[in-house]
């Protein structure tokens, strides 16, 4: 069994209230110790020893909300590609979005995903059951037989549910089952024709806007469904200081709730749009430069549980149009880590909160393994240089699509080593 | 219970629900019951009870079995039995059932047996009428015949009610079966369980006398008695239930679920089953399933019934 001991890291581990410099080994597929008190332990007789001094270990990241083109759109991204990928951004989890062709809507297609994942993927790959046959928005899927296939939570990925009817039966019943129902709120009427953040900004352009209460009309329906229903509910994508109040008052009653939002409406606002760059045509818009400090706001005192990339790939065809007819999303596998820590050193949100909300609390939402750095759990890590500059181009880009919003960008915090199971599957 | 009548008065003008039923009124009956029994056993199956009595059975709802079975029953006692076949879609509710009702109680019958879509339609019945009524199912509200020979079922199988306990499994939001079972089996001493998905637990189950579980294996641990429920196919597809084979894998009566109950357990059906969705065939036909005798017990106790209905009537209290 090959072992392998990381010295003088910066551990941070969420899972553990920990961050402290210490010494992680990993012998074989396990995390054999880690902390401070692991130094002692001396170096197992034929180990590699890595000496990690002014770098951090980090529980590799669970990113829970991922669009992959396979099967339907292999083109875009392979389960095999977003996993590369995920491994160069220290993701070692991903949660698989069921707008595939065919959807995941079966347990044959979960079979599939997870068939193809072990086959072909560096990382651990869970699909998402879709909560209505074909994403429609009326009949429930077979929860009990998806998720005993493997599917992790419930969603119908981009779409929201416009019954009311749908969404409590669905609470309901995934309450039976233990399954958490994820939804994307975005009023289909209200949002009509809209492209992005309704407001000054649009009116210039000449782009339809998409108001706030887009999102929070539904929201807020569904935060009285779960009060209804005592059903597990996860707010997917969350945009406005709006939406973060009605959470945090939903959170205050103690209902089962929990919310995310992606690294994009953590970094950037509507004024990024400049003229008319689809990429940055996200659903929900980039809003308000307001917006964007109460969603750090509320992910600093956890009324936003988790961060999530919302990797999106999108490409010449579906991106090269004019702004309003091209496609929503932006790819974001590999730089959710080093977008996340800006927040990090610009000191708006703690590192230890942050690796919570990028790996240990979006494992224990949807119940997978991972998220933490305790003994005798799955190696699942990354070693991270926290402060090494890098700019992002668009030829280093692993993704098999290039749809990124941070093209040009200047991060600091590198992903230098991933192990998914104790084995290297990205090293820079 | 063709010669002097050794019962107890049966103090009611209607049997509208077991709600309104004493749990000495419900012995009483069950005790009938158990005594018209042996009618339906003997080769000379009339008696005269009901002779010259007119019945009038007004189905709303299309039903074989509980329209034959009291049809059955009204003939055993010597009634003269009609049949009122109301397509539902040819009725507007309201005015028109009130109307019907005039027109029926025109005919001076004796007996009236209701079933109908609508909640509460019996009870709007008996207040227009000078008959006797009895409700063969109003809506998702009460089935109380059905609770009765479920309860005759058991009894016989088991000796006694109070103290067993019954796991009623299915589509309990719209069962009328369930309602009156579980007022009924409460009233004898039984423990209730109701086991289901949560789309089919109506609102307040776990005030109505109830213990609700929603796996089979937590539900059924040491049942006497498995009461499967009917659901309807349209409730399968997407709205309450993603799906047939999904229901029959988490809530379907097999050989595995039905190990977890005790061992000899009763098992029940009111009738009629879809096989293979809430019932596996095996189970249906097994060695522990009642679900013949339950309908033999029907007709046994609509006799029972309308018999003591017409005695208290015939009593002038």
């Amino acid at each position: 069994m090959k072992t392998t001991v990381f010295e003088n890291a910066r551990i941070v581990d969420p899972s553990r209230d920990m961050d402290e410099i210490g010494t992680v080994i990993v012998e074989g597929r396990k995390v054999a110790a880690s902390g401070a008190a692991a130094r002692n332990q001396g170096r197992p007789e034929g180990a590699e020893v890595v000496d990690c001094t002014g770098l951090a270990i980090v529980p590799g990241l669970v990113d829970a909300r991922v669009f992959v083109g396979e099967p339907g759109a292999e083109h875009r991204e392979t389960i095999a590609s977003a996993s590369v990928a995920a491994a160069a951004g220290g993701i070692t989890s991903f949660i698989m979005m069921p707008d595939t062709q065919p959807v995941i809507d079966d347990i044959a297609l979960v079979e599939f995903v997870l068939r193809t994942a072990r086959d072909t993927a560096l990382v651990n790959i869970h699909p998402a059951g879709a909560i209505t046959k074909g994403l429609d928005g009326h009949e429930m899927t077979e929860f009990g037989l998806l998720r005993d296939a493997g599917a992790v939570g419930f969603t119908d990925g981009r779409n929201t549910i416009a019954s009311a009817m749908v969404m409590r039966r669905a609470l309901t019943y995934a309450r039976d089952f233990g399954a958490v129902i994820a939804h994307e709120t975005q009023d289909a009427d209200l949002t009509a024709d809209g492209v992005m953040n309704e407001g000054l900004y649009a009116s210039w352009l000449g782009l339809a806007g998409i108001p706030r209460e887009a999102e929070l009309i539904p929201l807020e329906r569904d935060l009285r469904l779960a009060r209804l229903t005592g059903g597990a509910y996860h707010a997917a994508k969350i945009s406005t200081g709006g939406s973060a109040e009605a959470v945090a008052r939903a959170k205050a009653e103690g209902l089962n709730v929990t919310a995310g939002v992606s690294i994009n409406h953590l970094s950037l606002n509507e004024n990024d749009v400049g003229e008319y760059r689809t990429f940055f045509r996200l659903s929900p818009p980039l809003r308000a430069e307001e917006d964007r400090l109460a969603m750090i706001a509320a992910l600093r005192e956890g009324t936003l549980d988790i961060i999530v990339s919302s990797h999106d790939p999108q490409d010449v065809d579906t991106k090269r149009l004019p702004f309003a007819d091209s496609a929503a999303g932006a790819i974001g596998l590999e730089t959710l880590l080093a977008a996340a820590l800006r927040l990090h050193h610009n000191g708006e949100v703690p590192l230890l909160r942050l690796i919570d909300a990028l790996s240990t609390r979006p494992a224990r939402i949807f119940g997978l393994p991972g998220g933490t750095l305790r003994p005798g759990e799955t190696a699942d890590l990354a070693l991270v240089d926290l402060n090494a500059p890098w700019v992002v181009r668009e030829t280093d880009i692993l993704s098999r699509s290039k749809n990124t919003s941070f093209e040009g960008a200047l991060f600091q915090g590198k992903v230098l080593k991933t192990l998914v199971a104790g084995r290297t599957v990205h090293a820079a | 219970m063709n010669t002097a009548p050794a019962f107890p008065p049966f103090p009611h003008r209607h049997l509208l629900g077991i709600r309104s039923l004493s749990p000495s009124d419900i012995e009483n009956l069950l005790d009938r019951a158990d005594a018209a029994v042996q009618i339906s056993r003997q080769s000379e199956k009339k008696s005269a009870m009901l002779r010259g009595r007119t019945q009038i059975n007004l189905f709303f709802e299309s039903s074989t079995r509980t329209q034959s079975s009291f049809e059955l029953a009204g003939k055993r006692l010597g009634a003269d039995v009609m049949n009122m076949a109301v397509a539902s879609s040819s009725v507007k509710k309201g005015e028109t059932l009130i109307d019907t009702a005039m027109t029926l109680n025109a005919m001076r019958p004796d007996i009236l047996v209701i079933r109908h879509s609508s909640a509460g339609a019996a009870a709007l019945l008996a207040q227009k009428v000078g008959c006797a009524v009895v409700n063969a199912g109003d809506g998702s509200h009460e089935h109380p015949t059905q609770a009765l020979l479920d309860a005759v079922t058991i009894r016989r199988a088991r000796g006694t009610i109070a103290g067993l306990t019954v796991a009623i499994c299915g589509d309990i939001l719209h069962s009328r079966v369930a309602r009156s079972n579980i007022i009924l089996l409460n009233a004898l001493g039984a423990r209730v369980r109701v086991v289901a998905p949560s789309t089919l637990l109506p609102a307040g189950i776990e005030k109505m006398g109830v213990e609700p579980f929603h796996s089979m294996r937590d539900g059924l641990r040491g049942c006497d008695v498995v009461m499967m429920l009917r659901l309807q196919r349209e409730r399968m597809a997407g709205a309450f239930v993603p799906s047939v084979r999904e229901y029959f894998r988490y809530h379907g009566l097999d050989a595995e679920k039905l190990q977890w109950a005790k061992p000899g357990a009763l098992v029940m059906h009111p009738g009629p089953m879809n096989r293979g969705v809430e019932i596996a065939s095996a189970i249906a036909d097994g060695a522990q399933s009642v679900i013949q005798e339950q309908v033999e017990m029907g007709v046994a106790v609509r006799m029972a019934v309308m018999a003591a209905l017409l005695e208290e009537r015939d009593s002038g209290r």
